[in-house]
């Protein structure tokens, strides 16, 4: 089978010959290298035309074919199989792919696999096998066919430079929509589960349910298998966990970014600043691994101390290591607010006989409440979205609780066990995910809209 | 006011007089406010500190692995003849534990004396003889990686009193190890299984190069597509876009999407990727796709601050000597920017190599013990190792998963360094 990556290959090297190619023709039709002046752009432009007008179409359909091979031919192979299986419910059919496809690559499938099974499979290979082929075929085609058409054309009064550039303006263009897309494909691929998650369970019983256990029997004889999908649990802990990491970052930012920006002479702050960053570099991987470790145990035995019943796997203890993570977060944040107060005012404050102290709590925190307000919001949204600390340190429990020392869930936790693992696209356990996701991307997105246009106002007062 | 002014001229005192009243009140004040700001640095200098310090301290014993020494006689009987990777390897070694031990006669006392090694040793044999076909019949005395227990019993994280109650290790299987110490059998190495193989079910065993190959792929991935793209965006933005709606768009959706959670990329990946395009799941191709867009911000932004650092004046001489716009970008400010590009790139790639909650939902946190050899292959990176490992409950994983957050900050560094470097190397000031 011809690999994907051989064809790539075989590309690169089609548009090379291109270049070299149209540099050659270009020379030519001027008539020798030392005519060169008589083209309308130089010798290289017309290499690149060629080149651009061989490659980039060629690589267009590879990109489209590859993207849309596999479900092409999946439903290719579902429609040859007998009528008993393709009468089948959609899950056990989805199934039924997964075998067919693991087949085919050569994997190990769950099931013993039937004789249909197998003959789907090695005519699944027969239809990759054609379309590789074709696809190359045809991406070789238009490559050459690109290559001689434009070599073809090349005169003296091609205008091959304003051609190349023209391309490469509309190549970055394209790049920069891809951040439009993304946002695009973000809301439509939670929208679309979501808005079938809505349609197992209302939208006010997700939104104002007070029971959260998102378990749905598979068999119903099973026990324990009503499911309940009440949101409010699960955010009442995703906000518990947020304030008690704010309790902790808030504060303690909120005074380095001061003593920094304020107190601190320059030896000290260049010391002290990259440490401070090292903390915002730390993968929260680590962070979750370090509550587990130290924190949780340390809060559990605290708490037995002084007699209270604390669980091992708290609200306080993913709280207080998220609050150290955020840190270095509101710290960066306020101080840049912070500096961003002019002078004059700190100035005048002084020449009234106020204390350093007195400048900074009465004048320059006032002046600059807006931007921290917007960081802190920031920060807040950071919060809410983190999940390997609150997965590896959080339960799982959707405890309604606004007790610190018991245990409570996230969105980002329950978004994690609902989706790691074997899932089925059907039932409303993995579509919840999504729905929670779109909830999550919601709040986010406006915290973070409301902060972005408070730090601007904010910053334009004194520009 | 001007009332009370009087009144106080009224009294007798002066303005002054209040204010050296306070001043000493006003000083400590003063003190205080000054004192709790550089508590709050120490603070957070002091959690970074103990994160530190109980990593490294779980984690630097995993360097060192605990070997045993057994004289093995690779028994022709117990190999086939014509296909030595058949044979029973397993049996090798529990022949010559038990002639190294005789006293373990009952069932369940060789059981226990198997037990002592690890059940990678006969792999290690069948390697042996898969290389040199001339060790079949004959006597070696070999290293053997030890039991995670055994481990963890020679480094001093199991006591040996309290597990004789729990019943990790009997009296018996202590009196065995203190033979193998006092014949100078038993003995800790560098751990080169931990930096040489992939994941494991056990301890002694698992290591992660598996998951550094897996990041390593991912990052390319990553690499590749995020850095030309977000360098192409950084220019058309500051260079050719018009001011309009349609520009503005898209700068409020990079600003957007630099603060949008990881895990939400995850399901973007999930839906998309997976479901949508069925590319394969726990693949380095995914998971360096759904990163890149997840870095795509960063390096944009990053970018344009580079571009915009560039002097007009470099683009006025460019202009001035006949070039057309895309000459000037292209061979002149591009070139200019491009050391605090790279810097921004290098900064975002650190951060989607400490990424996990995206990966985890396109399937990247499998049990997968093959090294990845590209970019389809099943795999996982170190952040997700790190996620798993901590999740096992054998001791040894403990130090392990220390040691592979170790690995992790070490590459991390690494990265940062090189951008710090980069930064000042090539900073220049206009």
């Amino acid at each position: 089978m011809i690999s994907t990556t051989t064809i790539l290959f075989v590309l690169l090297l089609l548009s090379g010959a291109a270049y070299y190619l149209g540099l050659r023709r270009s020379v030519a039709v001027a008539g020798g290298q030392e005519h060169v002046r008589k083209l309308h752009s130089r010798p290289p432009y017309y290499g690149a035309m060629t080149a651009l007008w061989c490659g980039i179409p060629a690589l267009v359909i590879f990109f489209f074919w590859q993207a849309f091979e596999a479900n092409i031919i999946t439903n290719l192979v579902l429609v040859g199989l007998p009528d008993n299986i393709r009468n089948l419910p959609a899950d056990q059919i989805n199934l039924i792919v997964n075998d067919i496809r693991n087949l085919a690559a050569g994997n190990i499938v769950s099931s013993q696999a039937g004789q249909v099974i197998q003959s789907a499979a090695s005519h699944y290979t027969r239809l990759q096998m054609t379309s590789h082929s074709a696809l190359a075929v045809v991406v070789v085609c238009v490559c050459i066919l690109g290559l001689v058409i434009v070599r073809h054309k090349i005169s003296k009064t091609t205008r091959a430079r304003n051609q190349v550039e023209k391309i490469i303006l509309w190549l970055l263009i394209a790049c920069s929509t891809i951040a439009i897309f993304t946002t695009i494909g973000i809301v439509l691929s939670v929208l679309f589960e979501a808005i079938r998650f809505f349609k197992a369970v209302s939208v006010t019983e997700f939104l104002f349910g007070l029971k959260w256990s998102p378990q749905i029997a598979i068999r119903s004889d099973q026990v324990g298998s009503s499911g309940a999908f009440g949101a409010v649990p699960v955010f009442t802990g995703t906000l518990l966990i947020s304030a008690v990491a704010m309790a902790v970052a808030v504060p303690i930012g909120l005074m380095s970014a001061i003593y920094m920006s304020e107190y601190a002479n320059k030896t000290f702050r260049a010391a002290a600043k990259p440490l401070m960053e090292i903390l915002a570099g730390i993968p929260t991987v680590v962070y979750g691994f370090f509550a587990a470790l130290v924190v949780a145990p340390v809060i559990r035995d605290i708490g037995k101390w002084i007699g209270l019943d604390v669980s091992s796997e708290s609200a306080l203890a993913a709280g207080l290591v998220m609050g150290i993570m955020i840190i270095p977060f509101v710290s960066s944040l306020s101080d840049d607010m912070i500096n961003a107060v002019p002078q004059a005012l700190r100035d005048g404050a002084y020449a009234l006989g106020a204390t350093k102290s007195e400048t900074i709590k009465q004048v320059v925190l006032p002046a600059a409440l807006p931007g921290i307000v917007g960081s802190v919001l920031l920060a807040v949204s950071r919060a809410i979205g983190e999940t390997m600390i609150v997965v590896m340190a959080a339960g799982l429990a959707a405890n309604l609780t606004l007790n610190p020392l018991k245990t409570v869930t996230t969105v980002t936790v329950q978004i994690v066990t609902l989706l790691v693992g074997d899932q089925e696209f059907d039932s409303p356990k993995t579509l919840a995910a999504f729905a929670l996701g779109l909830l999550l991307f919601l709040i986010t997105l406006c915290l973070n809209i409301i902060a972005l246009v408070v730090v601007r106002k904010y910053r334009e007062q004194y520009e | 006011m001007s009332s009370q002014l009087s009144n106080m001229h009224d009294n007798g005192i002066k303005p002054i007089d209040i204010v050296k009243k306070n001043l000493a009140g006003r000083r400590r004040a003063e003190q205080r406010f000054r004192r709790m700001g550089f508590a709050a640095i120490l603070a957070s200098l002091f959690f970074l500190a103990l994160l530190f310090f109980s990593i490294i301290g779980n984690g630097y014993s995993a360097l060192f692995q605990t070997y045993i020494k057994v004289d093995v006689f690779i028994d022709p009987g117990k190999i086939a003849k014509n296909d030595p990777s058949n044979g029973d390897y397993q049996g090798i070694i529990k022949e010559s534990l038990r002639k190294m031990f005789p006293d373990a006669k009952g069932r369940s006392d060789k059981r226990r004396l198997y037990q002592l090694v690890s059940s990678g040793a006969a792999f290690q044999i069948r390697q042996m003889v898969l290389t040199d076909a001339g060790l079949i019949g004959q006597q070696r005395s070999i290293w053997v990686p030890a039991d995670d227990d055994v481990d963890m019993l020679m480094k001093g994280h199991l006591s040996r009193q309290d597990d004789t109650q729990s019943g990790r290790f009997n009296r018996q299987q202590l009196r065995w190890l203190d033979r193998l110490e006092t014949e100078k059998r038993i003995k800790k190495k560098f751990n080169t299984i931990f930096f040489t193989s992939g994941d494991s079910r056990e301890p002694e065993l698992a290591g992660v190069w598996g998951a550094v190959a897996g990041s390593f792929f991912t990052l390319l991935v990553t690499l590749m597509l995020s850095f030309p793209i977000g360098v192409a965006c950084a220019v058309y933005l500051e260079e050719f876009a018009p001011k309009n709606r349609w520009t503005d768009l898209i700068e409020v959706n990079i600003n957007n999407l630099a603060a949008v959670p990881s895990i939400v990329f995850g399901l973007l990946g999930l839906a998309v990727f997976l479901n949508f395009f069925g590319l394969p799941r726990s693949a380095p191709l995914v998971g360096g796709l759904v990163l890149s867009l997840m870095t795509l911000p960063t390096i944009i932004i990053a970018g344009r601050a580079a571009v915009q650092a560039v002097p007009p004046s470099i683009r006025d001489a460019a202009l001035g000597v006949g070039a057309s716009k895309m000459q000037t970008i292209m061979h002149h400010v591009l070139p200019l920017a491009m050391p605090g590009m790279l810097t921004g790139a290098i900064i975002g790639m650190a951060r989607a190599l400490g990424e996990t909650a995206p990966l985890l939902m396109i399937g990247m946190v499998a049990f997968i013990v093959d090294i990845p050899g590209g970019f389809t292959d099943p795999a996982t990176v170190l952040p997700v190792q790190v996620y798993l490992w901590a999740d096992s409950p054998e001791r040894a994983f403990l130090e392990r998963t220390s040691a592979a957050t170790l690995v992790l900050l070490v590459f991390l560094f690494a990265m940062n360094g090189l951008a710090v470097y980069l930064r000042k190397r090539f900073e220049r000031r206009w």
